[in-house]
């Protein structure tokens, strides 16, 4: 039997479209075509993720004022001055906005999903590509919309990520919901149109694209769980985006779809008849399916780590498919349990209880998956595998506090409190971000050609895994102990004065926490340069992309096509010379 | 030798669905390779490409019908008399609307005759490349332009429409129902014009001589998607006037 191959060897049928290869993929030459307007898949993943990578950055530099002002409610700030309230909400909205939106969907799925999804299955590039430029360009435009809202008379708006109406539909409403709520909105519309032309160009690639040999079933977990983001994308930012138009016109035509009659600043406004709940009903159908879009790639990247680096095939690869279909289904049918203080029938709120309690079962199917494919494994305790364990971990801890906010009575207590801040930032936030380290981690080798400095990321993870948890753990704490969120300072009222000091602790690891990234932003760019060379495949890993060269050539398999015979996860295999068998190995199919 | 146990089943690769991996030729850039499996694929994509894109067209104005039926039932309080009222008025539609539908029926017609009129034009552009065959498309009319112009027919019987409207004292907010009215035939409107931007394009695409099987292309989905825009506008104009 033959071996498999891995390292800088490329073993691929002989199946040749070079010449209409060439003719689809002649690479650009001037610097405006290579990286700025380019149509090459690649690039644009770094555009998303260096995109991204800004966003992060602007939306912890924003984290780090409020939890400031929490704790030091009337010392000036830098560049603000003396923080008001409508100023504290003016940066926790735009902290959320560009947090939800700029970095949790842009960075997983604009970012390494554009990289790696066509390598993954042996596609020259994405399906449309002028398509994907575009994507980019406009969710590029939105990011400068967005944080032109700073600058702008009135400043950035204050009604939160959620935009609830009536505060985000009416301009007098506050001193940051007249322009700068407009372009928060315009915003959001050109993030949703972008994200629509990506799910549209990742659906049609994964489904059209794959290349001989490569079932639905011998896709890496990554590119199931992207595809199935795609999708929920494509259902889900149709739908914010009506709200949005439908936002923009109450806000500047005078229409009532949101409004009801309502007095603002002493005066009837001029709306009538509209609802709230309208808002809140579009909002969430997006809202909930957005936290699938925000985690489940990070949730294909953990499955695909875990096996990588524990040495072992993922435990449950079937299971593991079908658990990221019902998460994405049942996404769909469990926005009303964020409304459960919107005063709805019990028996309405029942239905969604039960629904989102039962999104726990394909959740645990995963996390039993992770660790039964954990277990008996020659763990290789690289960074990927530390952000990816970290993953688990984070999931777990963020997502078992899940079930009590699910359940209306325990949901309604602790709806307005730290407790929910503390949940989704564990499971939607950090957990996602925990991806996003392990992706880079992961495949920056076969990005650019070097390796990271491990000791770094060492450092990197235990700063921020202790960290973390360091945050959001005490947030419960304050929850259950009654301390409001979205509140400007807590010196005012006796019982939230007692939680002062814990309030202090949450600070003093947040800026602990933060000083970390700046380990990761430091070999992010130094391993660039002065990183160790990598060799194609320096994890041993199966999949397409580390059978080509580093980084991969501009139409990924240098002229030639892959034929896939074997499925993602052949680690260990009995029999084979060493302990993975390449996706491309075609003697194991006559072993077979 | 030691058995081997695959973790996901092996099928014979030559057997899988998939489209190879390959980007076909970029559209414009030359090769008449209609008839060959590049053209299939092309055309395969493309149409896949779209019925996702019409997925994300349908929920926005699935999310639109959503709202039109849940406004429609919401009360608002009078602060004069202090009682629940109904401010939902249906907005009598101008007839305009009726001869405006006509319009577009009758360009999703013209826009089917087009689509097929490409592919015989790219079918018979293959031919003529083979030496002594004489293929000649003498098509008597040129479906496409007329589809434009009656897409921009419809357009400006719509704005017509809304001025009819106007003059009737229904104004995007004189009452929820009149806003309904102007969004959803505003946003229909703004999708049509993008199908008659792609109608142009093409035009444009056939002057300039570019390879027939590139517009045969562009033409297939252009039109499927000026029939969605004909379906989904008689759905509106039902919505409209008989969903009260």
């Amino acid at each position: 039997m033959a071996g498999g191959t891995g390292g800088g060897e490329t073993i691929m049928a002989t199946r040749e479209f070079a010449a209409h290869e060439a003719h689809a993929h002649a690479a650009p030459q001037g610097f405006i075509r290579k990286w700025v307007f380019s149509l090459d898949h690649k690039v644009i993943g770094l555009q998303y993720y260096f995109l991204a990578l800004t966003a992060v950055f602007v939306g912890m530099f924003l984290s780090l004022l409020m939890r400031i002002h929490l704790i030091w409610p009337n010392a000036p700030l830098p560049l603000l001055g003396e923080i008001k309230p409508e100023t504290y909400l003016s940066l926790l909205t735009m902290h959320g906005t560009i947090m939800v939106f700029f970095v949790l969907t842009t960075a997983p799925q604009g970012g390494f999903g554009n990289y790696f999804l066509p390598i993954q299955i042996g596609a020259a590039d994405m399906a449309f590509p002028v398509l994907n430029m575009l994507s980019f360009w406009v969710t590029f435009i939105g990011y400068i919309v967005m944080l032109s809202a700073f600058f702008v008379v009135g400043g950035a708006p204050l009604h939160g990520w959620t935009g609830y109406p009536p505060l985000s539909a009416l301009q007098s409403a506050g001193p940051g919901e007249g322009a700068g709520a407009d372009l928060w909105v315009i915003s959001i519309a050109l993030f949703c149109v972008g994200a629509l032309m990506s799910a549209l160009n990742f659906i049609t690639t994964t489904l059209d694209m794959r290349v001989k040999g490569m079932s639905m079933m011998r896709m890496p977990l990554t590119c199931w769980a992207w595809f199935i983001t795609a999708i929920l994308g494509l259902l889900a930012f149709g739908v914010l985006f009506s709200a949005g138009i439908l936002l923009l016109l109450d806000r500047n035509v005078g229409t009532s779809f949101f409004v009801p009659l309502v007095v603002v600043n002493g005066q009837l406004a001029a709306h009538k008849g509209g609802s709230p709940l309208l808002w809140q009903h579009l909002f969430w159908f997006f809202g909930h399916p957005e936290v699938y879009i925000a985690i489940l790639p990070a949730m294909g990247l953990c499955s695909q780590l875990v096996s990588v680096f524990s040495r072992k095939p993922i435990f449950g690869y079937k299971a593991m498919v079908y658990a990221i279909l019902s998460i994405g289904l049942l996404g769909f049918m469990v926005w009303g349990h964020h409304m459960f203080m919107s005063g709805m029938s019990p028996y309405t709120a029942f239905a969604f209880s039960v629904m989102t309690m039962a999104i726990g079962v394909p959740s645990a199917i995963k996390t039993f998956n992770w660790l039964g494919t954990l277990w008996g494994g020659r763990i290789r305790f690289y960074s990927p595998m530390l952000f990816a364990i970290g993953f688990v971990s984070l999931f777990v801890s963020g997502g078992i506090s899940g079930p009590f906010l699910a359940q209306p009575v325990l949901d309604i207590p602790l709806h307005d409190t730290y407790f929910v801040t503390g949940h989704f930032h564990l499971i939607m936030g950090v957990a996602s971000i925990f991806g996003i380290f392990a992706a880079t981690y992961y495949w920056f080798p076969k990005m650019f050609g070097r390796m990271m400095s491990e000791s770094l990321a060492r450092w990197h993870f235990w700063f921020t895994f202790i960290g973390t948890y360091a945050i959001f753990m005490p947030m419960h704490y304050l929850g259950m102990a009654g301390a409001t969120r979205r509140y400007s300072q807590f010196t005012e009222v006796a019982y939230l004065r007692d939680l002062i000091p814990l309030q202090k602790f949450i600070t003093y690891a947040a800026i602990v926490t933060i000083a970390g990234q700046f380990i990761f932003l430091f070999n992010l760019f130094w391993s660039m340069k002065y990183g160790k060379k990598a060799s194609d495949n320096p994890w041993e890993a199966t999949t397409l992309e580390w059978t080509t060269a580093t980084p991969p050539p501009h139409d990924n398999f240098g002229g030639r096509t892959p034929v896939v015979y074997n499925g993602p996860y052949e680690y260990s295999v009995p029999g084979a010379p060493r302990d993975y068998v390449m996706q491309t190995d075609p003697s194991t199919v006559a072993a077979h | 030798m030691a058995s081997y146990t695959p973790t996901v089943s092996i099928d014979d690769p030559r057997t899988s669905t998939g489209g190879n991996g390959v980007l076909p030729p970029a559209w414009g850039g030359g090769g008449d390779n209609f008839g060959s499996p590049f053209f299939d694929m092309r055309l395969r994509r493309a149409r896949l490409g779209l019925v996702v894109g019409l997925t994300g067209i349908a929920m926005i104005f699935i999310s639109f019908t959503s709202a039109y039926v849940v406004r429609q039932g919401l009360p608002t309080l009078d602060p004069r008399t202090n009682v629940l009222l109904h401010d939902w008025f249906p907005v009598p539609l101008p007839r305009l609307l009726l001869i405006n539908t006509g319009v577009l029926l009758i360009s999703s017609v013209t826009m089917e005759l087009a689509r097929r009129q490409a592919g015989r034009k790219a079918a018979l552009a293959q031919l003529a490349a083979v030496p002594g065959v004489l293929a000649d498309a003498d098509e008597k009319v040129s479906w496409l332009p007329l589809t434009a112009v009656l897409g921009l027919s419809f357009l400006v019987g719509q704005w017509m429409a809304w001025r009819e409207l106007g003059a009737n004292g229904f104004y995007v907010s004189s009452s929820p129902s009149s806003s309904f009215v102007y969004l959803l035939t505003g946003m229909h409107g703004v999708h049509l014009f993008g199908g008659v931007v792609a109608l142009l394009t093409a035009g444009v695409a056939s002057m300039l001589r570019r390879p027939a099987d590139s517009q045969s292309i562009a033409v297939d989905v252009t039109g499927w998607y000026w029939h969605f825009m004909a379906f989904l506008w008689v759905y509106i104009l039902c919505l409209l006037e008989f969903v009260h």
